[in-house]
């Protein structure tokens, strides 16, 4: 199954690859990956989605906090958290066509951010079927060019920690490794 | 606050943090600290291969329970410590290497003798850094030693650029201190935990500790002799546990796993409660898990919360100092009512243990299990005995019983080939009063016998016991049972290692009869110099009991032959 961490870290040189060649290591795929600033100067977020088995998360996000820089780590698979995906799409568009691909756009509330002579960009947002549905419906007229990011993750409302002293965390996290290996 | 180089400050903060010794090999990259190493109080041995320098500081953390210091210039003196810093990590053994790198401006343009060690490294260390600044080594250096002695321990990488040995900066030791942020300490153990594990302590009815390096690492053998002694429960020990709990005390069954005892690996499948404490449920000691003591409860105490439920699938976990746990529950600890299960315990050891080495009929043969039972006789079992990897580690395993912690040093998760001799100089150099042997194979030997130069340079005296069958042995064992005697590769010319030694000044006899041995071994006790034994043993013996690799742990391969399976003679 595919599972989600979101995992706070150090700004270092070389963090990404320590996380990444963590996973790698102890056996399992990568299959999305996005890293990005958060609001606090010198941490990161890493959002990394891995495909194992459901007994090996517990195992996985005990390895990720035995990195000296990861700060903190959440599961949220099993919480109530909002995915987004971003993707910019280049679609042939000629004058007869234009008006079609800006009303299909609207309905997938997504955003034309540039025009050419033959052609629109479009950048949308939402979950990965939600970018698919759109893409399978440009397709017909011509898709140039299409970027996507990996996915990115947040908890609603006070589903997960807020921003918890890494101590705090490293004590949860053993508390955890504790409760759930207890059957 | 005074104004120093990068490389002064190196030797300051190591001076600081307790280091006498370090182990290395100079180079270009490195010079500036060669060069200020002087101006400070460390002692140097120089050694004859950078992976040498890496054995040598895991054998002197092995020996001593301090962090062990290895030193390399950049490029191919880094990557020959890979291996050392590999086999460390698999043990968790502290140690802190430091490496020269070029000049930072130099980086990533393949100057001479670049190399990414950092990135190399990655994955066997538990952590590194790449240092490119004077004013940036004080804390890193502290805050490696934090790191390698904490928690679980492990080795740790400081990769300096040559400028930032060269260049200068203030310098103040205590604002270096690292943050406490860095340690991941865990909690105490939870009161819940405590109770649920000594509730089923209650309960069983075979209950077996598996002890292992944790024991040892975290200090805790007097808190689990305690243990032992006030539940009066059976002991398995890991390879790496050997020692967490004298070889004669009564409840110490022996190794557990491939070549444990055969009572040890059926009376874990027997059990109905095993308490995992500081091990971690090796393939080597669990052979196959689907089949693997599946009548058994499972307690696992461990530092490393990645530990917990890896391998075996665990009833109660407890990530915590292992100390801390043992005090915890010492005071709510009774004598088990276990008797029937003792008996049974020495009905299964008793079948085995009815043999005996020492007055077991040679033939003529000179046999490794002999030897090593004759050394451990003749040193009363109170040597450091540093071992290689292969058929003489498990012999050595079998045969000499360690009454105290740390007096076994062997390479156990990686399985390092040429690792006795440099790490027995890391131990001699860490407990120089010690009796320290190197109990090695023809094969390994020959991986690290440079080191030979360095015992002799730094007048060690360490002996050496080459047990030389002609072979490298536990291969060719494999060969033997899974591979129709299809010796490939196994057959090994070694040279006349006793004219070898004597060519550095060490030394040296060949013994080829049982009758020799003791008083070679007594001489040898006596030589004021380190000397080496190239002991021709029988060339075709095996190491048994044996549970093939992935095979369920209770079906084991046993000795065909009379000659006894144990040294249990005592």
């Amino acid at each position: 199954m595919h599972i989600t961490y979101v995992v706070h870290v150090e700004d270092k040189p070389g963090v990404l690859n320590r996380v990444s060649s963590l996973v790698r290591r102890r056996g399992y795929n990568i299959s999305s990956l996005t890293v990005g600033h958060t609001d606090t100067p010198g941490v990161s977020c890493i959002t990394i989605v891995v495909e194992a088995d459901p007994s090996a998360a517990a195992r996985i996000e005990a390895n990720l906090y035995k990195l000296v820089h990861v700060v903190r780590v959440e599961n949220v698979t099993a919480l109530p958290t909002v995915y987004r995906f971003l993707a910019l799409i280049k679609v042939s568009a000629s004058v007869e066509t234009r008006t079609q691909i800006m009303q299909i756009v609207d309905v997938f509330r997504a955003r034309v951010v540039d025009v050419a002579t033959d052609s629109l960009m479009v950048e949308v947002t939402g979950t990965d079927e939600k970018i698919d549905g759109l893409l399978d419906i440009l397709r017909p007229f011509g898709l140039l060019e299409v970027a996507r990011t990996g996915q990115l993750a947040m908890t609603r409302g006070n589903a997960a920690r807020g921003a918890a002293a890494k101590a705090a965390a490293a004590d949860d996290a053993v508390d955890s490794a504790v409760v759930s290996f207890s059957v | 606050m005074e104004r120093l180089t990068g490389a002064e400050i190196l030797w300051d903060c190591l001076v600081r943090e307790g280091v006498t010794d370090v182990f290395g090999y100079p180079g270009g990259a490195i010079l500036p600290a060669y060069d200020a190493m002087l101006k400070y109080p460390i002692r140097h041995v120089l050694v004859r291969h950078e992976q040498g320098a890496t054995h040598m500081a895991d054998g002197y953390a092995r020996a001593s329970g301090k962090v062990g210091v290895a030193v390399a210039t950049s490029g191919p003196g880094a990557t020959n410590m890979v291996t050392g810093i590999a086999t460390a990590m698999m043990d968790s053994v502290p140690i802190v290497c430091i490496t020269g790198q070029v000049g930072s401006k130099l980086i990533g343009s393949d100057a001479f003798q670049e190399c990414d060690i950092t990135g190399i490294t990655l994955p066997v260390t538990k952590h590194n850094y790449l240092v490119t600044r004077a004013d940036e080594v004080a804390a890193t250096v502290r805050e490696a030693f934090l790191v390698a002695k904490s928690g679980r321990p492990g080795p740790v990488l400081i990769d300096i650029t040559k400028d930032a040995q060269q260049s200068s900066c203030l310098y103040d030791w205590d604002a270096a201190a690292p943050s406490d942020d860095v340690v991941r300490r865990v909690s105490a153990p939870t009161d819940a935990s405590l109770r649920e594990a000594l509730a089923l302590l209650g309960q069983a009815k075979r209950p077996l500790v598996l002890a292992g390096h944790g024991i040892i690492l975290g200090e805790a053998t007097a808190e689990f002799r305690r243990f032992v002694d006030t539940t009066g429960i059976p002991v398995a020990v890991t390879l790496l546990g050997i020692g967490c709990l004298p070889a004669s005390h009564p409840s110490n069954l022996g190794m557990m796993g491939m070549h444990g005892e055969a009572w040890v690996n059926t009376a874990i499948q027997e059990a109905d409660l095993l308490i995992a404490l500081g091990m971690r449920f090796d393939d080597r000691v669990t052979g196959n898990l689907k089949t693997y003591a599946l009548n058994a409860k499972k307690i696992h105490v461990d530092i490393d919360p990645a530990e917990i439920g890896k391998n075996v699938p665990t009833d109660v976990g407890i990530v915590a100092d292992l100390g801390d746990v043992l005090r915890a529950w010492q005071p709510s600890l009774t004598r088990l009512d276990i008797a029937d299960w003792r008996t049974r315990v020495d009905t299964l050891r008793g079948d085995a243990a009815v043999r005996d080495i020492k007055n077991m009929p040679d033939d003529g043969h000179l046999y490794a299990a002999h030897v090593i039972h004759d050394i451990w006789r003749a040193t009363n079992g109170q040597a450091v005995v540093v071992t290689d990897v292969g058929q003489h580690q498990m012999w050595e395993a079998q045969y000499y019983h360690h009454e105290q912690p740390r007096t076994l040093i062997t390479s156990g998760g990686l399985g390092t080939m040429g690792f006795a001799l440099p790490a027995a100089i890391g131990a001699k150099k860490a407990c120089p009063d010690a009796e320290v042997w190197v109990v090695v194979g023809d094969g390994g030997f020959q991986m690290t016998m440079c080191e030979l130069a360095t015992i002799a340079q730094e007048n060690l005296k360490i002996n050496i016991a080459i047990i030389n069958n002609g072979y490298l042995g536990m291969v060719r064992q494999w060969q033997e049972f899974f591979y129709e005697r299809r010796y490939a590769a196994t057959p090994l010319l070694s040279p006349d290692f006793v004219k070898l030694a004597e060519a550095f000044g060490i030394q040296a006899h060949r013994i080829e009869r049982r009758q020799d041995v003791v008083p070679a071994v007594d001489a040898a006790r006596q030589h004021h110099g380190a000397v080496l034994f190239d002991f021709r043993v029988e060339q075709e013996d095996s190491v048994f009991p044996m549970v093939p690799a992935g095979a369920d742990l209770h079906k084991m391969i046993r000795r065909p032959s009379p000659l006894a399976e144990t040294g249990a003679d005592r």
